[in-house]
């Protein structure tokens, strides 16, 4: 890889993010509503403000916001505090800042992304590719099918009928939340036990939920590359199944899966957002959720930039992963 | 055709179109078995919209939390709303939505992707930088930011499809792209333009046609991402509150706790509605898939 190709690739991610963070700063602008008056006029009717003095907040506070300043001026100072990973403050949870509400979400969603992604890429990509392997016991091809039936199903409903059935009928997990009510978190094995308990439901609805796709990707190329001049080489030449199936079949299918899963970042991402939104888990979701409900639009664009921010970094990361798969990528 | 027998050669007919596309189902067994459902989806809906009453489906039209009994099969909600009401106005809806995003998305994008890859050029540059650049920002969470942002009374059925229509068009323009770019350097093309057809005729006569079964892949796909994407938002208790939307039910039964209270069958009726929904759209795309695409039809 060359400097003009890493240049162009920072460029990209450059670009992505800025084009997300224009959106989420110009679209709310066209719109009527106005977040500051709506959360001060709830505020007024909970509590005795007079109008009068309604008013004069809501002026200062576009002051202190800067909402009074020309467009193009809040544009890019806007601009600027992105770069500083700076979103403002929460109305809802106010005097706490937006990248902190994130922060203290942010653990929670990366464990559960990280062990779900991982565990239905590596089994779906396996299972595609057994299944699509002739030389494969027919049982293990067999087990593929089911996944694939369910690749259209969300994960957000497979997660509904996984808490029906596992939790409501049978009642061996719990039915959401991070840890049993009334529980104080320790650093101690029972509380540990605990809360991967209530996460076992979540990342099996998200895998369940996406293994099927990555099944399918795999059976497509592994059908084309046996049919591939090299694979019959191999075959020919007398090397081992279990050689040609790991470094001819697995190896050559394997690239596009990989760029499959920079392309399918976004929808895994709004898969567990959603999903942690049903469970009630206290990530990402959960906070974007409350955002919604408490129209707290500061976290709302935060969360939403920031994960532009994550998938677009996660894409430039594979991006410079590919040379280590491709030797082809490598030379050229 | 060479057909060897003694009957007279008009008795030997060609199997009508009917009959193929019949035997066609028979050999793609996906495309048939999703037909089938949206056939009886759709029967569902239609017949329902003469039968019930819609006014059931909507809050306080009949007792509260009943469970599924002969008088309501589907049961009631908390709401009081009639679940076998709301299924058949909730997937009316649905397909309102799924149809008119889907719509406006693939002509949105067959017309970016014909004028990219037919005339070239800054034009293609533009759309093509375009489509890249954003398709990388999850398209949920931007319609999050554009139905948050809206007055609660202007989310219509029509505005969540407007929504979910805005940020869809990327993906068919980068497939129709890539098809008229093979196309226009066949044959038959120049053949057309030595003629003297002008560039509007060879779109719609020449390269148009040849396109359907892309377009109606891809009209396929963008009908199944418009019900998922109006499905999440309503899910995350952005759709238009009011209505029986099949993700709508879902939110307010998970506000209300529906599990922890044992109304099982409030959140579960929507989600198996939403199950054969997006199955059907499901094995449609990879069946259409399989018409448009002889090469994976040569692998299966």
């Amino acid at each position: 890889m060359n400097v003009k190709v890493i240049v162009k690739r920072l460029l990209f991610f450059v670009l992505v993010v800025w084009a997300a963070s224009t959106i989420v700063f110009f679209v709310p602008r066209l719109s009527t509503r106005n977040a500051i008056r709506e959360r001060f006029g709830e505020l007024a009717r909970s509590g005795g403000f007079s109008p009068g003095d309604i008013e004069k907040l809501i002026e200062s506070m576009n002051k202190s916001f800067g909402l009074d300043k020309p467009l193009l001026e809040q544009y890019w100072q806007y601009l600027n505090n992105i770069v500083h990973l700076d979103f403002g403050y929460s109305l809802s949870k106010y005097p706490s800042t937006v990248t902190e509400v994130i922060a203290q979400a942010l653990p929670w969603t990366i464990g559960l992304l990280l062990v779900t992604t991982v565990l239905s890429f590596v089994i779906g990509t396996l299972l595609g590719a057994v299944s699509a392997w002739p030389r494969a016991p027919g049982w293990l091809r067999g087990i593929a099918t089911p996944f694939i039936l369910l690749t259209g199903v969300p994960p957000v409903i497979m997660g509904i009928l996984l808490v029906f059935f596992i939790g409501f009928r049978l009642q061996w997990l719990p039915l959401g939340g991070a840890y049993s009510p009334g529980v104080v978190p320790t650093w101690s094995w029972p509380f540990f036990f605990d809360l991967m308990q209530h996460q076992v439901l979540p990342a099996l609805s998200l895998i369940l939920g996406s293994v099927g796709g990555w099944v399918l990707s795999m059976r497509g190329m592994g059908i084309t590359i046996q049919g591939e001049d090299y694979v019959n080489y191999a075959e020919h030449k007398g090397l081992s199944a279990g050689r040609i199936f790991r470094d001819y079949y697995l190896r050559n299918a394997l690239l596009p899966q990989v760029t499959g899963l920079a392309l399918a970042l976004g929808t895994v991402i709004t898969s567990a957002v959603v999903v942690e939104g049903l469970f009630g888990l206290p990530g990402i979701g959960t906070a974007l959720n409350l955002a919604i409900r408490a129209n707290d639009f500061p976290v709302i664009y935060g969360i939403v930039i920031f994960i532009t921010l994550a998938i677009a970094l996660l894409m430039l990361i594979l991006e410079f992963v590919y040379p280590l798969l491709d030797p082809r990528i490598r030379d050229s | 055709m060479t057909i060897v027998s003694n009957a007279a050669p008009d008795i030997v007919r060609q199997p009508s179109n009917v009959v193929l596309f019949f035997r066609y189902l028979r050999r793609n067994k996906g495309l048939a078995v999703g037909v089938l459902i949206l056939v009886a989806l759709t029967l569902f809906t239609v017949i329902g919209m003469f039968v019930v009453n819609p006014k059931h489906a909507y809050p306080l039209a009949a007792a509260l939390k009943q469970p599924p009994s002969l008088k309501y099969p589907f049961g009631t909600d908390f709401f009081g709303r009639n679940l076998l009401v709301a299924m058949v106005i909730g997937m009316w809806q649905t397909a309102l939505i799924g149809l008119l995003a889907g719509g406006i998305g693939t002509l949105v994008g067959v017309v970016l992707g014909f004028t990219s890859a037919y005339f070239g050029g800054w034009i293609d540059s533009v759309i093509r930088t375009v489509c890249q650049i954003l398709t990388p920002i999850p398209v949920l969470l931007i319609q999050v930011v554009v139905a948050g942002s809206l007055d609660k009374r202007d989310v219509t059925i029509f505005t969540m499809a407007i929504i979910v229509a805005m940020l869809a068009w990327m993906g068919p323009t980068l497939v129709v792209r890539a098809q008229v770019m093979t196309m226009k350097e066949r044959q038959f093309v120049s053949v057309a333009k030595l003629s003297g057809v002008s560039d509007m005729g060879i779109i719609f006569k020449e390269i148009l046609p040849n396109l359907l079964p892309f377009i109606a892949a891809s009209f396929v796909g963008q009908v199944f991402g418009a019900v998922f994407a109006s499905f999440y938002l309503a899910v995350l208790g952005l759709g238009p509150l009011r209505e029986p939307l099949l993700g709508n039910l879902i939110w307010a039964a998970q506000s209300q706790g529906a599990f922890f209270n044992g109304w099982w069958w409030w959140p579960l009726i929507p989600a198996f509605a939403m199950i054969l929904i997006l199955g059907a759209l499901a094995l449609v795309n990879m069946g259409l898939d399989e018409l448009a695409n002889p090469r994976v039809r040569r692998t299966e």
